[in-house]
């Protein structure tokens, strides 16, 4: 079994990004970047299958400029065989992530696609939903565990009411939760194999997608900042404020 | 052209992010439609009818809806989409799982977790946890959007009921996959998203026994318990409890904090409501910075005084 895993470049999850000083973009001059903490979960779901025996071939995949081959690496060091950069200088939104997956899809043929259910930039949990509805195979969305059996995979999801298992028919696109796993550390000897794995590269425009924006941001601002409040030194000088200052209870 | 809401229940009650949506729905100064599937759900019907503001309801009715899959919703809704240019959903779980496939299919870039609609091509949405908050514009002539419900005010029942339109329900190859099971977290508390008190806990809660302390707490104030990722995580509490960038947005009059140190990701969900207490042993933890009101205290003597005085 073979399964495709899309990841992405962010932000350090630790790092709290600002507004740029023009207020059109964010400002990541000098910002710690890493692998979307939701694909590192998908990584790690593929390396546990491959080492129970379910998978035979991870390969992962991602679009940006070349320095996006620095989590492919990191991939390739966790366990995956193989990675591919789709590259393109231009910002990249969902569908048009979704169309390009969509194509290394058709090209792969892998029997699963695992990947983070949202990345911690844009917020915008679209990705494998929109790939899943281009590609017509199912989607299981927001899984705290995934169970393969024959040519099923069997997903618990997180949903707002409690938890909801599916089963479904392979291949499947799952997105992750939090809940699924927790990731490994790349050991050093796998940092060091993993460059001589193979990395392919090939241009977004050979694929014949438009990476036309059809949303774009035209203000970028910090959210109103709240106002640090007053420090009570006791529980009936809170009950107080609550009652007759903030009057909520 | 029209904007339709996608409409959420949980086989009774219209769920009350569907009143909110349908508000932001209104501000786009077109008709809105409601969209519900279901498998004859009568009281829910009856509910939909009677929401402020809508001109009619499709009503998709089958039995393939008394469990929700994405592949059959989206169906649904592009079946009519010729009429309508918006299309809108909650940033529920629900939401979040349906919209963004009917956009695909329809080739639209859907825009996420809307917290303001400033024209109908405009739109403010948090970034990187809410760290900053982007306004973007769509050139494009159908949009989908998903709204933060905790940023737009629930619109009232309607004294007149709008008409029913009954529709066929598309097939769908959707035995592609089949619905197993719910395991549904049963609470006689207020739903989390749409109570007026949350009181949360976090990893300073210790285990999950602990949240005994919390709930009578919620129980004198008719609160709604939530829980930091760290205390999820730990399986204190199940993930439903979750407050945050990945978890729930909530906005209520009043949201206790009760050891949680604030990590932005925390504070993510839960920083616009309005009033926030934060009680923590640790005076330097980052959640007193967000708080209007700081108790600096073992929460195993504070709770327990805490319920004792309400």
């Amino acid at each position: 079994m073979k399964i495709l895993i899309p990841i992405k470049r962010v932000n350090d999850y630790n790092v709290k990004v600002r507004p740029n000083q023009a207020n059109n973009d964010v400002d990541l001059t000098n910002v710690k970047m890493a692998m979307n903490p939701f694909c590192e979960i998908a990584v790690e779901e593929a390396i546990r299958l491959k080492e129970a025996g379910k998978a035979d071939e991870i390969v992962v995949v991602t679009i940006g400029d070349d320095k996006h081959q620095e989590q492919l690496r990191t991939a390739l060091a966790l366990g995956a065989d193989r990675a591919i950069l789709v590259k393109t200088d231009n910002p990249v939104q969902p569908l048009v992530v979704a169309k390009v997956l969509s194509k290394i899809y058709e090209a792969e043929n892998p029997n699963l696609v695992i990947m983070g259910k949202v990345g911690i930039d844009g917020d915008h949990n679209q990705t494998g939903q929109m790939f899943a509805a281009l590609t017509g195979i199912p989607q299981a969305t927001f899984a705290s565990e995934i169970n393969i059996e024959g040519n099923r995979v069997e997903v618990t999801r997180e949903i707002d009411g409690g938890l909801e298992t599916l089963s479904a028919e392979m291949p499947a696109v799952v997105t992750t939760d939090l809940r699924l796993n927790e990731p490994r550390y790349a050991s050093l000897p796998n940092i060091m194999k993993a460059k001589r794995k193979p990395l392919e590269e090939m241009d977004l425009e050979s694929l014949g997608v438009s990476v036309e924006a059809k949303v774009n941001t035209i203000k970028v601002q910090s959210p109103p900042e709240r106002q640090e409040g007053v420090k009570v030194e006791t529980v009936d000088q809170l009950v107080d404020k609550l009652k007759n200052e903030a009057k909520v209870i | 052209m029209k904007t339709l809401v996608l409409a959420e229940h949980n086989g009774t009650n219209l769920s009350a992010a569907t009143f909110s949506v349908v508000n932001a729905a209104k501000q786009l100064g077109r008709e809105v439609d409601l969209l519900l599937t279901n498998n004859s759900c009568t009281s829910v019907l009856e509910e939909a009818k009677s929401v402020e503001g809508i001109s009619k309801v499709l009503n998709f009715s089958h039995e393939k809806f008394s469990s929700e899959l994405a592949e059959d919703v989206a169906a649904c809704v592009v079946s009519v989409s010729s009429e309508y240019d918006f299309f809108l959903a909650s940033s529920s779980t629900s939401g979040k799982n349906n919209l963004p496939r009917v956009a695909a299919l329809l080739d639209i870039q859907q825009i996420s977790e809307v917290t303001d609609i400033i024209d109908d091509k405009t739109f403010k949405k948090p970034i990187y946890a809410g760290s900053c908050i982007a306004t973007v514009q769509s050139s494009q002539e159908k949009n989908a959007l998903t709204i933060r419900t905790t940023s737009f005010d629930r619109v009232s029942v309607s004294a007149s009921t709008a008409s029913v339109e009954d529709k066929e329900v598309p097939e769908t190859d959707s035995r592609k996959s089949d619905f197993v099971k719910n395991e549904l977290t049963v609470s006689d508390r207020p739903e989390l998203t749409s109570a007026d008190i949350v009181i949360s806990g976090g990893r300073g809660m210790q285990n999950g026994e602990n949240f005994a302390l919390l709930e009578a707490v919620a129980e004198k104030l008719n609160a709604a318990v939530g829980a930091s990722r760290a205390a999820v995580d730990s399986g204190f509490v199940p993930n439903d409890y979750q407050v945050g960038q990945t978890g729930k947005s909530v906005a209520p009059d009043l949201y206790i904090a009760v050891g949680i140190s604030g990590a932005i990701q925390h504070l993510a969900g839960m920083k616009d409501s309005k009033t926030i207490v934060a009680i923590n042993k640790d005076e330097e933890a980052p959640i007193f910075k967000v708080a209007d009101y700081g108790l600096v205290a073992d929460l195993f003597e504070a709770l327990p005084e805490l319920e004792s005085k309400l």
